[in-house]
């Protein structure tokens, strides 16, 4: 699906990512881990075409990223933000509805099947109730539900998303990540996301990427990759894990100082 | 269907449809009223006759001046408002406005100079529409380094909406000072420029063709500035090519106002209240938006003309200090109600 070659990132002259040969294949769910400041919004908005690599380069479908035609590449990933701004107050139907702009670069007005995708991206995200709300009476959870369903709408096979767990209450926090998850399972599609509940991570992720925040980084199957000593050391701070019936329970240690 | 998709587009109708008869009620109005006031049944004879050519009787006469005059500020008011539109969608800042960001107060420079040089009719318009322009450049300029910067759009904004206070008081003091040294001859000429005046305007084709380029843009770039308005730099992940439509929006709304004040002089807050109102009254799609913004701000600014010279008859206001006197306190409960929420 997507792939990046001796990718490099950097923050003014820090080194963030270095070298980073990652193959992301069709139906893997991964979650990007790392500790504030080690890259994972600017390697992920990088994926997403937001900003231009500083070394390396990236393929979507074995298509290098700045071959794409943007409409094109817009069918092809979805990509949520850390944080929005609503300036104007759109309604909540409009917002979803603008997700199918990729579809109808001709039409004035969106067509009813538009109209059905984006009815059906609200309920899947349990908002269709919210439909003709002003985004900006939103609570931050709603207005990031809004948001996914927002780009549920766009329909692609690849989603990158920035924190979608943000601002969610515990119930939601679940339903989102399994819903991922189903995706990948039953349509194949393809998640790559940033979070910093490990235990959300482990519970829906195939595949984890750890980064460092010096240029090292480490991916592979989430059984392989997040273990108590790896995660400690890449999180800075000691790990604990504890088997609960079939799942993995990841705590910090407390500090006895 | 969902009731709600089924109202979109009857919505849209209806509000331009309506939007469209005022327009025309507000031309009709600017005809009927004035020194000397003609009767609604004398109307079509009047208008009879112009249409034919031979505007022999006192109602054709004077119809022909006032309609001539009502033209030209509907096609005023009409740039305003849609430049106003633009430079919201692109600052994503419902405060945005042309005569704010100082492209007006540019447009004043260059005009003022070419008058003081007494360079003839054609080059005073060149000089404002080059200040216009030379401004908006600045901006542009400006808000690319913040956009670069990866700044919160908020932040960005209000830096640059500063910026744009900032350049407008540079542009009044050269003014101020090209005032101040004039000859007594001139200063009449200079001073109802800067206030925005349309008594002397002449009825001209260019704006006309501005406005319909202009209007040809936004109406194709409706649906990409309600994406960009949503999701700033991000919109381009849906397809939009943001650069590229910041540059025209730009470049566009900048040739809007320049267009604008070479044909009035600087008129201000039709950029910023007609926009804002109509999103509180029709939401802030840009389909609807386009089309509304431009019929409501020509049909605005024609009204606040047609009271500028009746209001103290026989005495003639210039028309920017009756959309200044509206348009300031509009524009101050708007941004108390902002505050609010």
């Amino acid at each position: 699906m997507i792939r990046t070659y001796q990718l490099g990132l950097h923050a003014g002259s820090r080194k963030l990512i270095a070298n980073l040969n990652w193959q992301i294949d069709d139906g893997e769910c991964w979650s990007v881990i790392g500790r504030n400041g080690a890259g994972k919004s600017t390697l992920l908005r990088t994926l997403a075409g937001l900003r231009q690599p500083d070394a390396g380069h990236i393929t979507i479908q074995n298509r290098d990223l700045h071959d794409w035609p943007l409409t094109d590449l817009a069918r092809q990933r979805a990509f949520l933000a850390q944080a929005r701004h609503d300036a104007f107050s759109y309604r909540v139907i409009e917002t979803v509805l603008s997700a199918r702009h990729p579809y109808h670069d001709q039409h004035y007005w969106e067509g009813s099947d538009d109209q059905q995708i984006a009815l059906a991206s609200l309920a899947a995200m349990e908002v269709v109730h919210l439909a003709e709300r002003d985004v900006r009476s939103l609570s931050g959870g709603e207005r990031q539900r809004v948001a996914i369903a927002a780009m549920l709408a766009q329909d692609t096979p690849l989603l990158l998303l920035d924190e979608p767990a943000n601002a969610l209450d515990l119930a939601h926090q679940v339903s989102v990540m399994s819903l991922l998850a189903r995706l990948c399972r039953e349509q194949r599609k393809t998640v790559v996301m940033v979070g910093h509940d490990l235990n959300l991570a482990h519970s829906v992720s195939s595949h984890a990427l750890l980064l460092m925040g010096d240029g090292g980084w480490l991916a592979g199957p989430v059984a392989e990759v997040m273990q108590a000593e790896t995660l400690s050391d890449y999180l800075g701070h000691p790990i604990e894990i504890i088997e609960h019936g079939q799942r993995k329970i990841f705590i910090p240690k407390e500090d006895i100082a | 269907m969902h009731p709600f998709f089924r109202n979109m587009r009857h919505r849209a109708t209806v509000i331009i449809t309506t939007l469209l008869v005022c327009a025309v009620a507000s031309l009709l109005v600017s005809g009927m009223i004035g020194s000397i006031a003609i009767p609604l049944a004398d109307m079509p004879t009047a208008l009879l006759h112009l249409v034919q050519g031979n505007p022999d009787s006192l109602a054709a006469t004077l119809l022909e001046l006032r309609l001539g005059r009502a033209s030209t500020a509907f096609v005023t008011g009409a740039a305003l408002s849609l430049a106003g539109v633009m430079m919201q969608a692109l600052l994503r800042n419902p405060l945005a406005d042309p005569y704010v960001l100082g492209l007006s107060s540019g447009a004043s420079v260059g005009a003022l100079l070419a008058l003081l040089l007494m360079y003839s009719l054609w080059a005073v318009d060149a000089a404002a529409f080059a200040g216009a322009v030379i401004i908006s450049m600045l901006l542009y300029w400006l808000a690319r380094r913040d956009l670069r910067s990866g700044m919160a759009a908020e932040g960005g904004a209000s830096l640059l909406l500063l910026t744009g206070v900032i350049l407008s008081s540079a542009s009044m003091a050269l003014v101020t000072l090209m005032l101040s040294i004039a000859p007594e001859g001139r200063l009449r000429t200079m001073v109802f420029w800067m206030i925005g005046d349309l008594s002397g305007a002449p009825v001209r084709l260019m704006p006309w063709l501005v406005l319909a380029g202009a209007m040809l843009f936004a109406l194709r770039s409706a649906r990409s500035l309600n994406v960009m308005a949503l999701h700033a730099e991000a919109a381009s992940t849906l397809g939009v090519r943001v650069g590229a439509l910041r540059k025209g929006l730009f470049f566009v709304s900048g040739l809007l106002t320049a267009s604008a004040v070479t044909s009035a002089g600087s008129i201000g807050f039709v950029g910023l209240i007609v926009p804002h109102a109509l999103r509180f009254a029709c939401g802030p799609d840009h389909r609807v938006l386009i089309p509304a913004a431009a019929l409501a701000g020509g049909a605005f600014l024609v009204l606040a003309d047609t009271m500028a010279r009746t209001v103290l008859a026989p005495l003639q206001l210039p028309v920017g200090v009756i959309t200044a006197m509206v348009g300031a306190p509009v524009f101050l409960y708007q941004l108390h109600r902002l505050r609010r929420k």
